[in-house]
C-alpha cells in the first residue's frame, strides 16, 4: 500500500465513523428539544423525563461527534496537503463559517443546557437546547456545502499563474443546487436514524413493560418521525439522483451497472457484472425504472458507463474514468434497500400500536424494532460510502484527481501509524460508549420524584459532563 | 489595513482565544490528580470546567478553519509537516474530552482520570512545541513541503517552548481552580500556584528572551516584558488572596506570550531555515475575494459568539461548594 492508498483508508475510516454519530445527534437533539418544548408548554411531568431519558443518550452520543469531529477538522491539512492548498480558497471558507457560526453556538449552548437547569428560568433553558440543535443542523449544512463543492463545483475560476481554484462566487458555494439536494437528503437519513433509535430503545423497555406510558408515546412519536422521514429520504433521494445523472453521469452509470448509453433504461434490481469487459452476465431490471427516476420521463436517455468512458479519455486525456462499479452498485443499492426495510418497519409498528389497542404481547414485534436500529446506521454509511466512492477517480470532480490531492511530504510510516492508531482508538471507544449506552438505557429514566428534585439530565452523577 | 495582515491578527486572536480558554482547562487536567485528593474533590474540579470546555475547544477548530480559508498553503504546510506531533494532539483530545464525559458515568473513573492528566499535559506541552518550531522555523523546499523529520521538531529551543506552555497552562489552571472553588480544592490549587508560578515564570522567561533575541521586533521587549509582569502579579495577587486579578494578571500573561510568538512571526506565517521558501502573509494567503468574504463574516459572527460565550462565563461565576457536586454518589 502507498501513502495514496493508506490516506484513503484512513480519511474513509475515520469519516465513516465520525458519521455514525452525526446522524444520531442532528436527530435526537430535535426530538429531545421538542419533548422539552412538550414539557414547557404542559408541565406534565412525564415529558420532563422524556427530555431527560433521551438527553442522557444524546449526551453520551454527542460525545463522540464531538471528538471524532476534532480529527475531520485537521485531517485535510495532514493527509490531502495538495488538496488543501488547491482549493483552501474556496473549501475552506464553508469549513470556517461551520466553526463560528455552527460549532460555537451549539458546543456553548450544549454545556449551559447541561449545567443550566437549575441557573436559568424555564424559558431560556429550554432556548438552550434549541439553539444547541440549531447549531449541529447549521454545521451540518455548512460542511455539505463544502462536500457538494467537490461533487460539483461551482462559483470559481482555475488561476492558470498559481494553478489553484479561486472563489469568485461565494453565494453560488453556499446554494450549489447539489448542496441544497443534499442537504435535506441528509437531515432526513438523521431523522430516520434518531427515529429508529428511540423506536427500538423504547421496545427494550416495552418487551419488559417497565414505564410503558412513557415509552409508548415515545414510541407513537418516533414512529411518526420515521415514516414520515422515510417520505422524506426518498423524495430527496430522487431529487438528488435526478441531479446526480446531470452532473456526475459516471456515478449515476456505475450505480446501474449501465454499460451503454440507452433510452428507456430499466432500474436494475440485481446485476452480476463483468468490469473488463464492461457487460452484465445478469441483469433483473424494473422496465423504465432507471429513466423514470433519473430523468423523470419512461423514455429519457441514461448514459452508460463505456460510453462515458470514451467521451471523458476525449474530454480529459487518457486514463481510467470509472469508480469501482460493484461498490458503487451495491452501496446504492443497499442505502435504499436499508432504508426501505426501516420504513416498512415503521409501518408496521404505526399499525400494530394504533389508538386503541393494547400493545402487541408477541417479543418478535420488539426484537425486530431493536434491530432495526442498526438499519439507518448501514444505510447512511452506504449512502456516503456510494457518495464518494461513485465520484473516484475525482476528489474535486472535473478538476482534481483524488491521486494528486494527497500530501507529498507524509511517507508511509506516517499514515500507516495513524491509521492504525485512529482505528484502534475508534474501535476501543465504540466498545465504550456502546457500554455506556446499553447502561444508561437499562437503568431506565428517573422516576418522577428525582425528576423533579436533581434537575440534571443525569440522574446518579450530577456532573457528567 | 491589508486584508492578508487583518487575517494574520484575526488568526493570532483566535489562538489567543484558544490558548486563554483551554489552557486554564489544560491546567486543571494537570492538576487532577494533586488537587482532587477524594472523588469530591476531583469531582469539584472537573465541575468547574464542566460547562465551558467544548466551547473553549471550539477556539482551536475556528482557528483551524480560519487558517485553512484565509491562509491555505499555511493550513497544508503546518499540519502535514507537523504530522506526528498534531497526531498526538488529536490522540490527546480525543482521549480528553471522551474522559471528561464519561468518567461520572463509569463505576471506576482512574482509567479516565489518567486519560485526562495526559489528555491534557500532553498538548498542553505539544502546543509549545508546536509553536516554538514555527517561530523559529523549519526546512522547506520550495513546494513550501516540510523537508525534516519528527528529529527535527524535538530540538532544544522547541522542548524549552513546551516546558513553557506547560507550566503557563498548569499556573493558569491552578488561578482558576483558585477562583472557582472553595475548601479544600481551593487551599490545594493555592499551592499549586506556589510551585507552578516560579516555574513558569523561569522556563516562560528564558523562553521568551531567546525567542526575542531570535526573532523579537523592538516592540515585542513590551510583550516580553508584559508577560513576565503578568506571570508575577498572579504570584503576587493569589498570595493575598485576590484570585481574581491573580486570573486576570495570568491571562494578561498568556496574551502576552502569544503577542510575542505572533509578533516574532510577522510578515511571516512560517519561517522555512531557507528564507527564500518561507510562507509569508502574502504569498500563503487567500485571494482578496475570499479575504473581504470571511472578514464580513468574522466581522458579523465574533462578537456575537463573545456575547453569548461572555454569558454563559457570567452564568456559571459562582464559587463551587461541596454541596455542588453532592447529590451524586
Ligand atoms: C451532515 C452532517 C455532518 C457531516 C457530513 C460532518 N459533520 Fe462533523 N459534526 C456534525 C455534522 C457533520 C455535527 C452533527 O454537527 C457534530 C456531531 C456531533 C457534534 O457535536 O456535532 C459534528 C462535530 C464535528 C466537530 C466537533 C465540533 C465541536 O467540538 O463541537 C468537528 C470539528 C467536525 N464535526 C468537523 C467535520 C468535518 C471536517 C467533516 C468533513 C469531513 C465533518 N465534520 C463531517
Ligand atoms: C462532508 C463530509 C464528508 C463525508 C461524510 C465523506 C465521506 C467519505 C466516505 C464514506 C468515503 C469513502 C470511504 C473510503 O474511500 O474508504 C470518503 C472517501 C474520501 N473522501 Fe470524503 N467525505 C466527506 C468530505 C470529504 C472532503 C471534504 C474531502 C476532501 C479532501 C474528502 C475526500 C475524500 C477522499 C480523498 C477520499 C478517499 C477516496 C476513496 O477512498 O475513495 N471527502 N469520504
Ligand atoms: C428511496 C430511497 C433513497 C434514494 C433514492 C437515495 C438516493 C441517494 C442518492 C442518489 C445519493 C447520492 C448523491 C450524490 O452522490 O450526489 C444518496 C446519498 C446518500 N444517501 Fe440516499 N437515497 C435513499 C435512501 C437513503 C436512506 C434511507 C438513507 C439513510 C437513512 C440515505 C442516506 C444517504 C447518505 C448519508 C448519502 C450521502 C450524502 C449525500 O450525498 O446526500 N439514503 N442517496
Amino acid at each position: 500500500m502507498n501513502v495514496l492508498d493508506l490516506s484513503r483508508w484512513q480519511f474513509g475510516i475515520t469519516t465513516v465513523y465520525h458519521f455514525l454519530f452525526v446522524p444520531l445527534t442532528l436527530g435526537l437533539s430535535i426530538i429531545v428539544a421538542g419533548f422539552q418544548t412538550a414539557w414547557y408548554r404542559t408541565r406534565n411531568p412525564v415529558h420532563l423525563r422524556q427530555t431527560k431519558f433521551w438527553g442522557r443518550l444524546f449526551l453520551i452520543n454527542f460525545a463522540m461527534g464531538v471528538v471524532t469531529g476534532i480529527v475531520q477538522e485537521f485531517q485535510f491539512g495532514m493527509n490531502w496537503s495538495e488538496y488543501s492548498r488547491f482549493v483552501g480558497d474556496i473549501f475552506g471558507a464553508p469549513l470556517a463559517m461551520e466553526g463560528l457560526i455552527a460549532f460555537f453556538l451549539e458546543s456553548t449552548f450544549i454545556g449551559l443546557w447541561i449545567f443550566g437547569w437549575d441557573k436559568l428560568s424555564p424559558r431560556l433553558h429550554l432556548a438552550t437546547i434549541w439553539l444547541a440543535a440549531i447549531g449541529t443542523n447549521l454545521s451540518a449544512y455548512f460542511i455539505l456545502a463544502a462536500n457538494s463543492w467537490m461533487q460539483h463545483p461551482v462559483g470559481y475560476r482555475l488561476n492558470p499563474a498559481t494553478g489553484r481554484a479561486e472563489l469568485t462566487d461565494i453565494w453560488a458555494v453556499l446554494t450549489n443546487s447539489t448542496t441544497l439536494v443534499t442537504f435535506p437528503h441528509v437531515l432526513f437519513g438523521a431523522f430516520v436514524t434518531a427515529g429508529g433509535f428511540v423506536i427500538g430503545v423504547s421496545a427494550w423497555n416495552l418487551m419488559r413493560r417497565k414505564d410503558v406510558e412513557l415509552f409508548r408515546t415515545a414510541t407513537r412519536v418516533a414512529l411518526a418521525v420515521t415514516v414520515a422521514a422515510s417520505i422524506g429520504v426518498a423524495l430527496s433521494g430522487h431529487a438528488q439522483a435526478q441531479i446526480m445523472t446531470r452532473q456526475q453521469p459516471m456515478k449515476m452509470a456505475a450505480a446501474e451497472a449501465l454499460w451503454e448509453d440507452e433510452t428507456s433504461a430499466g432500474f436494475s434490481l440485481f446485476a452480476v457484472g463483468d468490469v473488463e469487459r464492461g457487460r452484465n452476465h445478469v441483469n433483473l431490471q424494473i422496465p423504465y425504472g432507471l429513466s423514470i427516476l433519473a430523468t423523470g420521463t419512461p423514455g429519457g436517455r441514461v448514459e452508460g458507463v463505456n460510453d462515458i468512458q470514451a467521451r471523458y479519455q476525449a474530454l480529459y486525456g487518457p486514463g481510467d474514468y470509472r469508480p469501482v462499479v460493484g461498490l458503487a452498485y451495491w452501496s446504492f443499492r443497499l442505502m435504499i434497500g436499508f432504508g426501505v426495510l426501516s420504513a416498512l418497519l415503521a409501518l408496521a409498528g404505526l399499525w400494530l400500536t394504533r389508538r386503541g389497542r393494547r400493545l402487541p404481547g408477541n417479543p418478535w414485534f420488539y426484537r425486530l424494532a431493536m434491530l432495526g436500529i442498526g438499519l439507518p446506521f448501514l444505510a447512511n454509511s452506504l449512502g456516503w460510502i456510494f457518495t464518494e466512492m461513485g465520484r473516484q477517480p475525482w476528489t474535486v470532480f472535473g478538476i482534481m484527481r483524488t491521486a494528486a490531492a494527497v500530501s507529498p511530504g507524509v511517507d508511509v510510516a506516517e499514515v500507516a501509524i495513524t491509521l492504525v492508531g485512529f482505528t484502534l482508538v475508534y474501535g476501543l471507544l465504540a466498545l465504550i460508549e456502546v457500554r455506556l449506552l446499553l447502561k444508561a438505557i437499562r437503568s431506565g429514566p428517573e422516576t418522577e420524584e428525582a425528576s423533579g428534585k436533581t434537575p440534571d439530565p443525569d440522574p446518579a452523577p450530577a456532573l457528567s459532563y | 489595513m491589508e486584508l492578508t495582515t487583518v487575517w494574520f491578527l484575526l488568526i493570532a486572536v483566535l489562538w489567543t482565544g484558544y490558548l486563554l480558554l483551554e489552557g486554564f482547562d489544560f491546567g486543571v487536567g494537570v492538576l487532577l490528580p494533586f488537587v482532587g485528593r477524594d472523588e469530591a474533590g476531583r469531582r469539584m474540579a472537573l465541575r468547574a470546567i464542566g460547562p465551558l470546555w467544548d466551547g473553549n475547544e471550539v477556539w482551536l477548530l475556528v482557528a483551524g478553519g480560519a487558517t485553512f480559508a484565509a491562509f491555505p498553503e499555511w493550513y497544508a504546510t503546518l499540519f502535514s509537516g507537523f504530522y506526528l506531533p498534531l497526531f498526538l494532539i488529536l490522540l490527546a483530545l480525543i482521549a480528553r474530552g471522551v474522559a471528561l464525559e464519561y468518567r461520572n458515568r463509569s463505576e471506576d473513573p482512574r482509567g479516565w482520570d489518567r486519560a485526562l492528566f495526559w489528555g491534557s499535559a500532553v498538548p498542553a506541552f505539544l502546543w509549545g512545541v508546536a509553536f516554538a518550531n514555527i517561530v523559529r522555523g523549519v526546512p522547506l523546499d520550495g513546494d513550501h513541503e516540510y523537508t525534516g523529520s519528527l528529529l527535527t521538531l524535538l530540538n532544544p529551543y522547541a522542548l524549552l517552548g513546551g516546558v513553557a506552555t506547560l507550566a503557563l497552562f498548569t499556573l493558569h489552571g491552578a488561578v482558576f481552580l483558585a477562583l472557582k472553588t472553595t475548601g479544600e480544592v481551593r487551599g490545594r490549587a493555592l499551592v499549586a500556584i506556589r510551585y507552578a508560578g516560579p516555574a513558569a515564570l523561569a522556563a516562560g522567561g528564558v523562553f521568551l528572551v531567546v525567542t526575542q533575541f531570535m526573532t523579537g521586533k523592538p516592540a515585542t521587549w513590551i510583550s516580553v516584558t508584559a508577560a513576565a509582569a503578568g506571570i508575577a502579579g498572579a504570584l503576587v495577587a493569589a498570595a493575598r488572596g485576590r484570585e481574581g486579578w491573580a486570573f486576570l494578571a495570568n491571562a494578561v500573561a498568556i496574551v502576552a506570550v502569544v503577542v510575542t510568538l505572533f509578533g516574532g512571526l510577522w510578515p511571516n506565517v512560517m519561517p522555512a531555515l531557507d528564507p527564500a521558501n518561507s510562507l509569508t502573509v502574502a504569498n500563503a494567503s487567500s485571494t482578496p475575494y475570499t479575504l473581504t468574504v470571511m472578514t464580513w463574516v468574522a466581522v458579523i459572527f465574533t462578537p456575537i459568539v463573545l456575547i453569548y460565550q461572555g454569558w454563559t462565563y457570567w452564568i456559571f461565576r459562582e464559587r463551587l461548594t461541596r454541596t455542588d457536586v453532592a447529590g451524586s454518589h
